[in-house]
């Protein structure tokens, strides 16, 4: 099986550790990923102004591309790529005029968008084209005894137009877990905002968010947390120092991407996992059950 | 103005062949001319009787110092080229930029790394990009401009490089971005990142320098010095080029 795989600026830049642990792990489970050619940045953000069409020319560029490859679906791991592409794609999908304008504009391209590709997320591959059996049976390192608290936030589930899973109550990454042999833990604030781009003016409004957030993982006796999301892993991570700062009562909690579990279970070479990038080291919760 | 009326406008000069003798009218500055069909646009302007005193240099597609923009009667798009390598065309209503103005960022390259944050730290604006690849289009060297920009954002050094490696610094892409990017400035930036920390060291650069320093070739030099124009141009032809 092979996939188009469309990775993202901040996958090429601070979180290698999700880009190389995506492509890694999608190897064991015999899908050649295939990064796109060319892409640029999707965009970042969807504009909500129905009419701002210039800041649909990013996603709608990366489409375009994807068409150029021959390609009727690609996959993106990143929760905020997939979010902005998707709804840009719904947006034109929705409204030939616009697309048409975009169309226009985009005049040096020799194809000519229709909506007529598919966006994806990894986790939709893992769970409709993969299979979490399949997955189980390719475990080479089960993660025995690994008590894991799986966070969405908001750009997987909302809004419901590309929720790629039960909107209140987001399953799929629990699902892949227990599939790579971990125990999801009770973890009621799962889709809650991490504050997002706040962390650059309010680093503080962060710091509470990441407290509550993770303190309810904590509360579920989570070793560590998982995301999809390199804004939500920044947040929860690195905004942790803060959040010790302000909490006295805060415990440190290690956050790691899906894929980066998924490397571990399925044997990957351990040099994907990028632990340099984390503000807390997740080695020591999971050298204590002997994963690394 | 970089364009002075000359005093004395070219004269033809007493040929008659009908290729030159073919003339078109374009506008410039306004002003209908009738110029030889086969002149570039830099030629023309010279042949209407204009002094080109900036907007010129090394007049062979190198320098990038004669960026125009014109419009062709009847179409909309505004279209780009340099002045001396593009050839003139029925219609064209002509404009020369005589510079671009563009802030220049003063780094230190040793105390940068070749990634993102050498970008962030030095020409942010480049995050401002919305892809709508206006740059490409304006590139009169036909660079994917916008392809490098795109690159800038997640760092990757060496695709800049390669991607503006035909770059001419004209300016047109940094005059036509809606983002107000410098992309010329920021492709310079990266190629110096990339000389400093990603090209392979090359030891046969070194013993060549040795021998430079060691005077190996000082009799080979003394020699061409010493040689006249029209035996130095013979040389220079009759060169090994790869």
């Amino acid at each position: 099986m092979k996939l188009s795989y469309y990775p993202g600026c901040t996958l090429k830049s601070h979180a290698r550790n999700f880009d190389e642990s995506t492509v890694a792990s999608m190897a064991r489970l015999g899908v050649e990923v295939k990064e796109l050619d060319r892409w640029n940045c999707c965009g970042t953000v969807h504009g909500l102004a129905s009419d701002d069409l210039m800041h649909r020319m990013a996603p709608i560029t990366n489409l375009i591309r994807v068409k150029e490859e021959s390609a009727n679906a690609f996959m993106t791991s990143c929760a905020m790529c997939y979010n902005t592409l998707k709804r840009a794609n719904q947006a034109v999908r929705a409204d030939a005029d616009a697309l048409s304008t975009i169309n226009d504009f985009l005049s040096l391209e020799n194809t000519k968008y229709t909506g007529d590709v598919e966006v994806l997320h990894l986790l939709e591959i893992l769970r409709d084209q993969v299979g979490f059996e399949k997955i189980t049976s390719l475990v080479k390192r089960p993660l025995k005894g690994l008590r894991v608290a799986c966070y969405y936030g908001c750009l997987l589930v909302r809004p419901e137009s590309v929720a790629i899973d039960d909107v209140e109550n987001p399953t799929v990454m629990e699902k892949l877990v227990t599939a790579l042999g971990a125990t999801p833990v009770r973890f009621p604030l799962k889709t809650e905002c991490c504050g997002a781009y706040h962390t650059v003016g309010q680093p503080e409004l962060i710091a509470d968010r990441t407290n509550r957030i993770l303190g309810n993982a904590y509360d579920g006796a989570a070793d560590v947390v998982v995301v999809s999301c390199p804004l939500c892993a920044y947040n929860l991570d690195h905004r942790q120092q803060e959040a010790r700062r302000i909490y006295s009562d805060f415990h440190p909690l290690p956050v790691l991407y899906f894929t980066q579990l998924m490397s571990i279970a399925l044997g990957c070479d351990n040099a994907v996992l990028c632990f340099d990038l984390h503000h807390v080291d997740p080695q020591p919760a999971l050298a204590g059950l002997g994963l690394v | 103005m970089g364009i002075a009326k000359s005093a004395s406008a070219a004269a033809s000069g007493g040929l008659s062949d009908p290729a030159i003798d073919r003339k078109v009218t374009v506008y410039v500055m306004g002003k209908a001319c009738e110029v030889p069909a086969t002149a570039t646009i830099m030629g023309a302007i010279e042949y209407a009787g204009h002094q080109i005193i900036r907007g010129a240099g090394c007049r062979e597609g190198y320098c990038g110092a004669c960026a125009t923009i014109y419009r062709m009667s009847g179409d909309y798009k505004i279209r780009t080229g340099l002045a001396c390598t593009t050839m003139v065309e029925e219609g064209m209503v002509l404009a020369q930029i005589p510079s671009v103005p563009a802030e220049k960022v003063v780094y230190d390259i040793e105390k940068l790394k070749p990634n993102v944050s050498a970008v962030q730290q030095t020409y942010p604006v480049v995050f401002r990009c919305v892809a709508c690849n206006t740059c490409t289009r304006s590139c009169p060297q036909d660079i994917r401009v916008m392809d490098y920009v795109q690159a800038a954002k997640r760092g990757d050094i060496a695709a800049i490089t390669e991607l503006s490696y035909y770059c001419v610094a004209c300016g047109l892409c940094m005059l036509r971005c809606p983002a107000e990017i410098t992309q010329p400035l920021v492709a310079t930036l990266a190629k110096r990142l990339y000389g400093r920390y990603l090209s392979k060291n090359s030891p046969e650069l070194a013993v060549r320098v040795g021998a430079v320093a060691d005077g190996r070739y000082d009799a080979e030099y003394a020699e061409l010095m010493a040689l006249g124009r029209s035996a130095l141009s013979d040389r220079y032809y009759a060169r090994d080029t790869e």
